[in-house]
């Protein structure tokens, strides 16, 4: 493809938020749908292009298309300047897939999911401008340009969360992921600030290769990725700053399961991956990044254990599989993280479509606790969940067990001296979200039914009745994205499994230099890991099976034995308050009294009001001269000449 | 004998003195007008002082004009006067605050 059609991948989704976001109001739902969709769909297709042009024998590992924006230069200040530039290379043509391919499937889903809202237009209007900045993220060709990208796809997930704005929750989940969100985006800032101090540029090329000539100066590379680790918590939901994504779960479903599953959270790993070059010279950094997705891997996804809420149990378990991503970056397996980037793109959007898809038959009822048995009624999302369940919960051959393994298989073998317990956290991890996936499967579609049918309700309006399979818009995403959940993983079959691990050899031109995997791990190392983890993941199963299908109501039994314990985790181990009491209440108590009381009412009014009374006194002073009386007037005029006499006569 | 031209000057700080004081105190308009022709008189009266020492016609001449605006100030005033009079029924100053504010 010539790179002079990339920036039509962009300006489609864009076009298409003009358009509904102008007119939208006003036209009929089936026209908004094809405005939003058609576009999204045309990306698609370029993308295929891309990608066949690129598989290619002979292609280009790279192709760079500079958009002519303000004359040549996009920003051109003395010395530096960026190009408004979009460039492909392997790892983008991957991520460029999930976005364009994923991102279609969910537009159509939406046009059923959302068929009953008000407001509509503005959904796929949003949703079409989400598509517009998150292409810009990964196709930008600086940091600058990314940088942009980023704080769009912040703008578009605020301006989703907070869809129904209506609701109280929903506004301030939306503020809530905004805020976090700028605290990570001020360390990526401060990054890119080092990076022009040190390299005198934001481009891509021009900074890796500057680095990877020079890898003696391992400082200044430590602080810029430490820094770009405190961006990537933020958009990515990791420790410390992941409180934003569970209540992010207010926005419509098929928000959450395009931005808040398969996209957008995706780019804080997309980034580090990006800038592999950078980390690869600072042990510390890549440690860093190591032990927070681990740490919040196992965290989340203790949190997601005991959760209600069908969506916020998928919301703990994203949290959970993005640390996940970080861990494989963080022992230098980018390949592994990117390749469990794009596994879980597609299951954990199946997921979240499939449980939208619960949530639409109950008529909006998210909480697991009022639903069971619906296996019968709702065959195609049960068995397309299904495979999402399987998928992620890394039973083989499904999509999950080969990126998880892989992995876990990159954090045993690392030279990273924690790597044995990184590995042993990810196992125990990956045996808990096995649990907590059979926990939602057994407690939504098994056992009585505990739902109750709905003839009429206020949330799907008069046409709901009772509990129903979703139309074909939007079971045929799920079909798709199930199939993809299937055979996704098999890209990625490892050389000791009998495959030719084709993703790694795809993306070998972007991680080639740096990437120091030890490759020489035995056969029998690599297959004992994954037997192990299909056991951790069987254990799972065999759990959930227990407790909430054989025997259900031992689960209450054993919350009730350890109360507190219980409590603690339900509660989300109160992070939210510990945060609310330690940072946000000091932070409003400094506001109100220091700057509010002290200085704004102290300094800044009292200043003004001292302009003011001043002005005002000098003026009472005055006018008792201008009384009008001509007689006082004389008299003043008598008292002037009077000391005029006085001065010429005494005066010398 | 010559009368010294201080005398001259003496008398006519104490005419206008007069004036201006009464001009000051009382209430009455149709006096505080009069007191008004006692302080162009006090001038007057320095203007034809100095005009006969230096022999000079100016001082003379300048007498003449404050005359004819004083005569002209006493029509016009007086008219004045007579129509607030017949309005208000009051020639006391401190009432007729009318332009007041």
């Amino acid at each position: 493809m010539p790179a002079s059609y990339l920036w039509l991948i962009p300006l489609l989704p864009f076009a298409g938020f003009l358009i509904n976001g102008t007119l939208g109001r006003r036209l009929p739902r089936a026209l908004v749908s094809a405005v939003a969709l058609i576009p999204t769909f045309i990306s698609a297709c370029l993308w295929g292009w891309l990608w066949f042009s690129m598989k290619a024998p002979g292609a280009p590992e790279s192709i760079q298309s500079v958009v002519t924006l303000f004359g040549n230069n996009w920003i051109q200040i003395s010395g530096f300047h960026a190009d408004f530039a979009f460039t492909v290379d392997h790892l983008t043509l991957i991520m460029l897939g999930v976005v364009t391919c994923v991102g279609f499937l969910i537009h159509l889903y939406s046009v059923g999911y959302m068929a009953h809202e008000e407001g509509y237009w503005r959904f796929f209007a949003y949703l079409n401008l989400f598509m517009f900045f998150m292409l810009v993220l990964v196709l930008s060709a600086n940091f600058l340009l990314l940088f942009v990208g980023w704080e769009g796809v912040g703008l578009a997930s605020y301006l989703l969360i907070g869809f129904y704005f209506k609701k109280d929750s929903a506004a301030n989940a939306g503020k809530k992921a905004f805020i976090v969100n700028r605290i990570g985006d001020f360390g990526f800032l401060l990054a890119m600030f080092l990076l022009i101090a040190h390299f005198g540029s934001l481009d891509f090329h021009t900074v890796f290769s500057a680095a990877a000539a020079d890898p003696s100066t391992c400082g200044i590379y430590t602080a810029i990725t430490l820094l770009l680790i405190l961006g990537a918590t933020g958009k990515s939901a990791q420790i410390p700053l992941y409180v934003w994504l569970p209540d992010a779960m207010e926005g419509p479903t098929p928000v959450s399961a395009l931005i808040h599953a398969a996209t957008m959270v995706t780019a804080g790993i997309y980034m580090v991956a990006r800038s592999h070059v950078l980390f690869d010279h600072c042990p510390l950094s890549l440690g860093v990044i190591a032990v927070i997705g681990a740490a919040t891997a196992i965290f989340a996804a203790c949190i997601g254990m005991v959760q209600h809420d069908i969506k916020r149990v998928l919301a703990y378990s994203t949290v959970s599989q993005l640390g996940y991503m970080f861990l494989a970056c963080g022992v230098g397996a980018y390949t592994a993280g990117i390749f469990h980037l794009l596994t879980h793109a597609f299951f954990k959007a199946l997921l979240f479509l499939a449980a939208g898809s619960v949530i639409h038959a109950l008529s909006g009822e998210q909480d697991m606790r009022k639903m069971g048995g619906l296996r019968k009624r709702i065959p195609i999302t049960f068995w397309t969940m299904t495979m999402g369940v399987f998928a992620i919960a890394g039973i083989p051959p499904l999509a999950g067990f080969f990126s998880k393994d892989e992995i876990l298989f990159h954090a045993f073998t690392s030279p990273n001296p924690l790597g044995k317990l990184l590995w042993l956290v990810g196992l125990i991890t990956a045996g808990m979200t096995s649990f907590y996936m059979f926990r939602l499967w057994f407690k939504t579609f098994f056992g009585e039914e505990r739902f109750e049918e709905h003839h009429s309700d206020a949330h799907h309006g008069d046409h709901a009745h009772g509990v129903h399979e979703s139309p074909l818009v939007m079971t045929l995403p799920l079909i798709i994205l199930a199939l993809l959940s299937f055979i996704g993983g098999w890209v990625g079959v490892p050389h000791a499994m009998g495959g030719h691990d084709e993703i790694g050899e795809f993306l070998a031109p972007v991680f080639s230099n740096g990437t120091a995997i030890a490759e020489a791990a035995s056969r029998g190392t690599e297959l004992g890991l994954a037997a192990v983890s299909v056991l951790v993941a069987l254990f799972g199963l065999f759990v959930a099976y227990v407790l909430y299908y054989k025997k259900p109501g031992t689960a209450a039994s054993y919350a009730a034995k350890f109360p507190a314990l219980y409590r603690v985790v339900e509660n989300k181990f109160y992070i939210d308050e510990i945060y609310q009491a330690l940072i946000v209440a000091p932070l409003l108590m400094f506001s109100r009294l220091i700057l509010g009381t002290l200085f704004d009412g102290g300094v800044v009014n009292g200043s003004g009001y001292l302009a003011g009374s001043s002005a005002r006194g000098l003026g009472a002073l005055v006018r008792k001269v201008q009384s009008g009386n001509i007689r006082s007037y004389a008299g003043w005029l008598a008292l002037g000449a009077a000391a005029v006499i006085a001065v010429m006569i005494f005066g010398h | 004998m010559t009368v010294p031209i201080s005398y001259y000057l003496v008398l006519a700080a104490v005419l206008f003195s007069i004036g201006a004081a009464s001009f000051l105190i009382k209430r009455n308009i149709i006096t505080i007008f009069m007191s008004i022709e006692l302080m162009l008189n006090a001038v007057n009266l320095t203007f034809v002082a100095f005009a006969h020492m230096w022999h000079q016609i100016t001082g003379q001449i300048f007498v003449f004009f404050v005359m004819v605006v004083a005569a002209a100030e006493a029509a016009v005033g007086l008219a004045i006067i007579i129509a607030i009079f017949r309005t208000r029924q009051t020639l006391n100053v401190d009432q007729v605050n009318l332009l007041k504010n």
